[in-house]
């Protein structure tokens, strides 16, 4: 992805610029399939054990902060909201409009780590943690256990790709203020764009598998 | 050797070099470590993965050394465990799966549409870096005393006991995967959008094909084992619970995921190959390859078909014994995409005009042991005589059949067809035909006897053995510093000929690839005139002229 560093100008590989344009789509397209495949195999691991382990999981499951994680959704949801105004403020050239929808989307993004911060926080005082000091009712520790790993684990790797995600819409609105993006050449803008409603999507998987189990019963 | 068939056009006497191509265009270090010239990061890769082979071969010949005798003790057993570790980690790693796809895929595959650059060529840089710094995590980890735990971080033992340097290691290769899913992608998006005009699916040579094939398996494969490996690393550092069964976890879980991108890494290493053959095979039989629309979409479905069989490693884990079944059933299926290749490459040498080069020499070495290699794979992938030869010599021999016998084979094979395209030079012939039958019979005396040896029942990874094995073993060891030598040869005659090797003029074999019509080196464009495609692989058998004036040479 380095190449959309490249700005406006036609990289010598490409004849004209919608080819470089569709190049750096599909790119991004084939970097998500592989994003897919690698939480694909937490999710695996994931649904193993919901299967093998349902009333650990389930109990553990009532122990995360179901509201919290509700906000982060939202907060989330419009986030992408925000990105795909951005990208159609860059589409219309309205260079303004770009540069606050992206710092609305930073923004959000940040909000959103701020709540998975102090959730994690609560986890740590509540001993909800992987290691010698995990605490949880000893008829399910070991199931909670597996739990809580998978718990961290996935939503660790989720964090991880939002702070990336905030790291290239930094880079987006330096860009942004020095006027590269114009309504004919916006790619990076597009597919930031794609990653961004990506990194989304994935918690709205996480977020009813890691926090709504078995909500109905209470 | 006289006997190239080149066709010099007339009135021009021996072929010069080009006065500027992409290796004399800029000179210096910093002129290679910032290049992004694809065919510059190829030769990049084509140093580092040499210094790999090396690396894995000396780790090789150290177990052999050990198992000459019954009760050796050159090293000691748990020296012996990290040595055939270390030996898989480089040989697969950082070896094969690199060598054919990053160096001549790398070089050759934008060439080969007719592009001037695969479509990120700064990517393409990063990877390089990506594959070096991961290499450097894994000699670290080698040399500050090794790893034991086997090519397949089986857990528990990876994760909780062995007390070698397991998470060095697999930052490595979790780091070098993002090379091989880069290069992936670049080649993928390389081959849908920057072909010439001209150059439709059809007509894409059967190299690119099998690169594409490989590339999907790359970008879908790779990171499943890169989640496989953190979870393998955070459960050693953090104990969370994943895989071990004190903590909750199941060990056959490791075993699925490590296995579903692991098999298909086999035909990473393989499906490369079988294009590299399919190319060398039609030049040198001056045939279009028989059956292209199969041989193309059977690369595709050993991509696929591949993607479901990684439970026919696992037939005595303890996996249900109807997933053995489908598993064993789905396995015998890739053995149809193989098969389809193999009779393809036959029925193009019937009646083809065949020459006897090096390249064709390694051609026909592959043809023959992969066939070999791949037929043992359907003993192994019959439920009842995989229980019996389980862990024994007999799968070491099957896959190195395929690994050594084919995937290193095509390798040579295409680093001799297109070693006057990269260097603009002929290598020797005679040589190159000699090193050619002496890795044959190395590698057949190497090998073979482990095949019996893993029959009569001798199991992988111990350092010692039963004294009626002896024999076997030492043929094998006999046959493996013969093998030493016959890629010792290659070393040295290919670099020399960089310098003194005769001028090959743009296309030495009269090859019909897009490849070939242009210098030889290239230039840093790679065309000098915009190409546009109208026929592939218009081959056509020698005439009774090309034959006399080969003969006149």
């Amino acid at each position: 992805m380095s190449e959309i560093t490249t700005g406006s100008a036609l990289a010598h590989q490409f004849d004209d610029a919608q080819q470089q344009q569709q190049a750096a789509t599909l790119g991004m397209w084939v970097f998500l399939c592989t994003e897919v495949m690698m939480f694909g195999g937490l999710f695996t691991g994931y649904v193993v054990y919901r299967n093998a382990y349902f009333a650990g999981f389930a109990a553990a499951s009532h122990r995360l902060d179901v509201t919290l994680g509700a906000i982060n959704t939202a907060v989330l949801i419009t986030s992408s909201f925000t990105m795909a105004m951005a990208v159609h403020s860059a589409q219309t050239g309205k260079r303004t409009a770009l540069t606050g929808f992206l710092l609305a989307t930073m923004l959000l993004g940040g909000v959103f780590l701020s709540i998975k911060g102090t959730e994690y926080a609560s986890k740590f005082h509540e001993h909800l943690v992987p290691g010698p000091d995990f605490e949880f009712d000893p008829l399910l520790r070991r199931q909670a256990y597996v739990f809580i790993s998978f718990y961290f684990a996935m939503t660790g790797l989720h964090a991880l790709h939002m702070v990336v995600g905030l790291g290239l819409l930094g880079w987006l609105v330096v860009g942004t203020v020095r006027k590269r993006f114009t309504a004919a050449y916006h790619t990076p803008v597009e597919i930031v764009g794609l990653y961004w409603h990506f990194v989304d999507i994935v918690w709205i998987f996480l977020f009813p598998l890691l926090y709504l189990i078995e909500r109905h019963h209470r | 050797m006289s006997s190239t068939l080149t066709a010099p056009s007339p009135g021009t006497s021996a072929p010069q070099m080009p006065r500027v191509h992409y290796l004399n265009v800029d000179y210096g270090v910093k002129s290679w470590l910032f290049t992004t010239d694809h065919k510059r990061i190829a030769i990049m890769y084509l140093v580092v993965a040499t210094l790999f082979f090396a690396l894995g071969g000396t780790f090789a010949g150290l177990m052999r050394l050990q198992l000459l005798t019954p009760h050796s003790h050159l090293v000691q057993a748990e020296t012996y465990n990290k040595l055939f570790t270390m030996h898989g980690v480089t040989m697969i790693f950082f070896f094969l799966i690199p060598s054919i796809p990053a160096v001549l895929g790398n070089f050759l595959i934008p060439m080969m549409i007719g592009a001037r650059d695969l479509a990120f060529p700064r990517l393409n840089l990063a990877s390089w870096y990506i594959y070096v710094i991961g290499g450097l995590f894994t000699i670290t980890a080698a040399a500050t005393g090794g790893v034991d735990t086997g090519w397949t971080f089986y857990t528990p033992y990876s994760s909780i006991y062995a007390n070698t340097n397991v998470v060095l290691t697999v930052v490595g290769i979790f780091i070098t995967g993002f090379s091989s899913i880069l290069t992936g992608l670049n080649f993928i998006v390389t081959v849908h959008k920057m072909r010439a005009p001209g150059m439709t699916w059809g007509r894409l040579p059967l190299f690119v094909w099998a690169h594409y094939a490989t590339s999907l398996i790359f970008i879908l494969g790779t990171p499943v084992l890169a989640i496989t490996l953190v979870l393998v690393g955070l459960e050693r550092v953090f104990r969370i619970g994943v895989f071990d069964p004190a903590l909750g976890g199941d060990p056959l879980l490791f075993q699925h995921l490590f296995w579903f991108y692991s098999h298909p890494a086999v035909y990473i290493m393989i499906l490369p190959g079988m294009g590299v053959i399919s190319e060398v095979v039609a030049c040198f039989a001056r045939k279009r390859v028989y059956g292209y629309p199969f041989v193309a979409a059977s690369s595709l479905a050993i991509a696929v078909l591949g993607f479901l069989v990684w439970g026919h490693h696992m037939f005595v884990s303890g996996q249900s014994m109807y997933a053995g079944m489908v598993f064993s059933l789905l396995s015998m299926l890739v053995a149809i995409p193989s098969a389809i290749k193999v009779f393809n490459w036959t029925a193009t040498l019937y009646k083809g005009s065949v020459s006897f080069q090096a390249p064709m020499l390694y051609c026909f070495g592959f043809i023959g042991l992969f066939t070999i290699g791949g037929l043992t794979g359907l003993f192994l992938a019959t439920l009842g005589i995989d229980v019996h030869v389980h862990d024994t010599y007999f799968v070491i021999a099957h896959f190195h059949y395929i690994m050594v016998g084919g995937a290193i084979m095509a390798y040579m094979s295409g680093l001799h067809f297109w070693w006057p395209k990269m260097t603009g030079r002929l290598y020797p012939e005679g040589w190159a035909r000699l090193a050619a039958l002496i890795i044959f019979i190395g590698f057949n005396l190497t090998f073979f006897p482990q095949f019996i040896l893993g029959y009569l029942g001798m199991p992988r990874r111990y350092a010692f053995y039963p004294p009626e094995f002896q024999v076997l073993n030492v043929l094998s060891t006999a046959g493996a510093s013969i093998l030493g030598v016959g890629y010792l040869i290659p070393l040295v005659y290919l670099i020399w000929s960089m310098r003194y090797g005769k001028p090959a003029g743009p296309n030495p074999w009269s090859a019909k690839g897009l490849e070939w019509q242009t210098t030889s080196p290239p230039p840093t464009d790679n065309f000098i005139e915009p190409l546009v495609v109208e026929e592939a692989y218009a081959y056509a058998p020698y005439t009774p002229e090309d034959r006399k004036r080969a003969k006149h040479e």
